[in-house]
């Protein structure tokens, strides 16, 4: 039986390997060139010299806030409809939801690009009603409509996943004990949901903050977001140290932002990352 | 306690479903143009489709698409399902804790961040034996699995905790050698979470463009990244044909997979009625 259990431990022993290479010492190769210049040797100019970047940052971080609440409030009455809803509704609806995601997201964004253009569908579909032409491509609202477009499957799945497991007996019991419905909602479904909130929320807070796509076809060459900044230090500026400096503060903002969500959730840790 | 639908819940699903749906229909609305436009509609034709027929380029970054997500999915899956069973084993507490903390960061993690430290690995590792162009298929490779490993492992790992740990134990007291009682009931019992971080990571695989941007060398180029440098440049609705080929694959197989699914349940039912009765 003990010769078993060590058996069954070797053999996690290749994965073990392959994180250590290919998971942490990435890891601290990000760490390692933030704090060298290109020749070497150890310098923190380039961790002082993020100071420049802090706009960019700030903006980047709000950005993605936003998206990620407007992701929320659409997608919370959503989730909670198709829990509530017949099996065979339920199952048409998932695959709606999730047949969007797995297209290409390139593509979709260059698509959404096409449609707000100034004399894109959007705004014919305005004059053919008369509205007022507006003005959309290349602003902020455009950048987070492309967030918002792009990654709310990954809210509306794991509110889903966590309502259609509330029991609704407890629902029942509220309203048969006087709760109103606001008292429902704030009483027993949302402290229940709380977890597929949590999830939801890193899923779609994490790839808007740190895109560089989005923003780019969205928000024009005249806005830059976190991850434009440190794409063009890998692809075009090679400034490589400089990329690992904003990515190690990326990464560090990304985990305080995070710790502050699952203070809020009273989450554990323990891998709810999954749908 | 399933109810009938409102007509304003109706509403807003419809709303929704526009909102999802309106960039990906003008997409395939697009992809039947005559001219080469993306934004004004001169007519109906097929010649983008003919088009993408004679596209070496794009032929060839599908099939190396695909020649990446089966051999990354499919190592992926072998070394995590060996990694969950190695996890679920472990004795002391502290090293399965920092086991799973590791395997979360890169699900965690920013894809750019996890793609750049990958990139940074990889040059040095070139630097160190002088060799200029290390990125292409190997190092794609390598961050495939990598990405895909986490998938595999938090898949597999609820069905290990679920399964009776007496039944391989009964199974080797009945004579099986460890491996056997392994392939005989441990892996029939733990499969459908294998199946489903297979699944996972082929579609990851497949979809993946941030890691692989940063992982890519010219001598290899997948579908993501040939669609990226081509809306560098104006769009023209070849991608657009491909990319309603690719919707159109993806619509039939879920549809496919919902069919036999209700199929199956319904058949489970009929089972059980007629049982009872």
């Amino acid at each position: 039986m003990t010769k078993n259990t060590a058996l069954k431990r070797v053999v996690s022993a290749p994965y073990l390997v392959w994180a250590a290479l290919f998971i942490v010492v990435p890891l601290i190769f990000v760490v390692y060139y933030s704090l060298v210049d290109a020749g070497g040797a150890f310098t923190l100019d380039y961790i002082r010299s993020i100071g420049r970047y802090k706009d960019i940052m700030l903006n980047s971080i709000w950005l993605g806030f936003v998206a990620t609440i407007i992701c929320l409030l659409i997608a919370y009455p959503l989730a909670y409809i198709m829990a509530r809803t017949t099996r065979n509704v339920q199952r048409t609806m998932m695959m709606l939801v999730m047949l969007p995601m797995w297209m290409n997201l390139l593509i979709r964004t260059y698509s959404l690009m096409i449609l707000l253009q100034d004399t894109g569908i959007v705004n014919s579909l305005f004059s053919f009603l008369h509205l007022p032409a507006r003005h959309m491509i290349n602003t902020r609202g455009a950048v987070i409509l492309g967030m918002v477009y792009n990654y709310i499957p990954y809210m509306i799945l794991p509110l889903y996943s966590i309502m259609s497991k509330i029991d609704y007996g407890l629902v029942e019991a509220a309203q048969d004990l006087g709760a109103s419905r606001t008292a429902v909602l704030r009483k027993v479904i949302l402290p229940l949901s709380l977890p597929g909130i949590a999830s939801g929320f890193t899923m779609v807070f994490v790839p808007s903050v740190s895109t560089f796509y989005i923003s780019k076809k969205l928000g024009g060459s005249t806005f830059s977001l976190i991850g434009d900044i440190i794409e063009m230090q890998f692809k075009s500026a090679n400034n490589y140290n400089l990329g690992a400096a904003l990515s190690l503060i990326l990464m560090v903002l990304i985990l305080l932002c995070m710790a502050i969500m699952n203070r809020f959730t009273g989450e554990d840790d323990d891998g709810g990352v999954l749908i | 306690m399933k109810t009938k639908m409102s007509a304003l819940s109706k509403l807003y699903i419809a709303l929704i479903l526009i909102f999802l749906y309106a960039p990906i229909v003008v997409m395939i609305f697009f992809s039947f143009n005559a001219s080469v436009s993306t934004s004004v509609f001169s007519g109906f034709s097929l010649r983008w489709y003919q088009s993408l027929l004679h596209d070496t380029g794009t032929i060839k970054a599908l099939t190396n698409t695909l020649l990446l997500a089966v051999t990354s999915s499919l190592i992926a899956t072998v070394m995590g399902t060996a990694a969950a069973v190695g996890i679920n084993a472990m004795k002391r507490k502290w090293i399965k804790k920092t086991t799973m903390h590791v395997t979360n960061i890169p699900m965690m993690n920013p894809e750019i961040v996890t793609g750049i430290s990958m990139m940074l690995l990889f040059v040095f590792a070139g630097a160190l034996v002088h060799k200029d162009n290390v990125l292409g298929f190997g190092t794609m490779l390598i961050a495939h699995i990598t990405f895909n490993l986490p998938y595999v492992i938090l898949s597999v790992l609820p069905k290990l905790r679920q399964m009776d740990p007496h039944l391989p134990e009964a199974a080797m007291d009945l004579g099986c050698t460890p491996l056997r009682a392994f392939f005989k009931v441990t892996l029939p019992t733990i499969s459908t979470g294998i199946t489903t971080g297979l699944m996972m990571s082929f579609t990851l695989s497949l979809d993946d463009f941030v890691i692989s941007y940063f992982t890519q060398g010219p001598s290899f180029e997948t579908l993501p990244i040939r669609i990226f440098s081509m809306t560098k440049k104006r769009v023209t609705p070849d991608m657009y044909a491909l990319s309603t080929l690719i919707f159109v694959a993806i619509l039939l197989l879920l549809v496919l997979l919902n069919v036999s699914q209700v199929r199956g349940e319904r058949k489970l039912r009929n089972k059980l009625d007629k049982e009872g009765a």
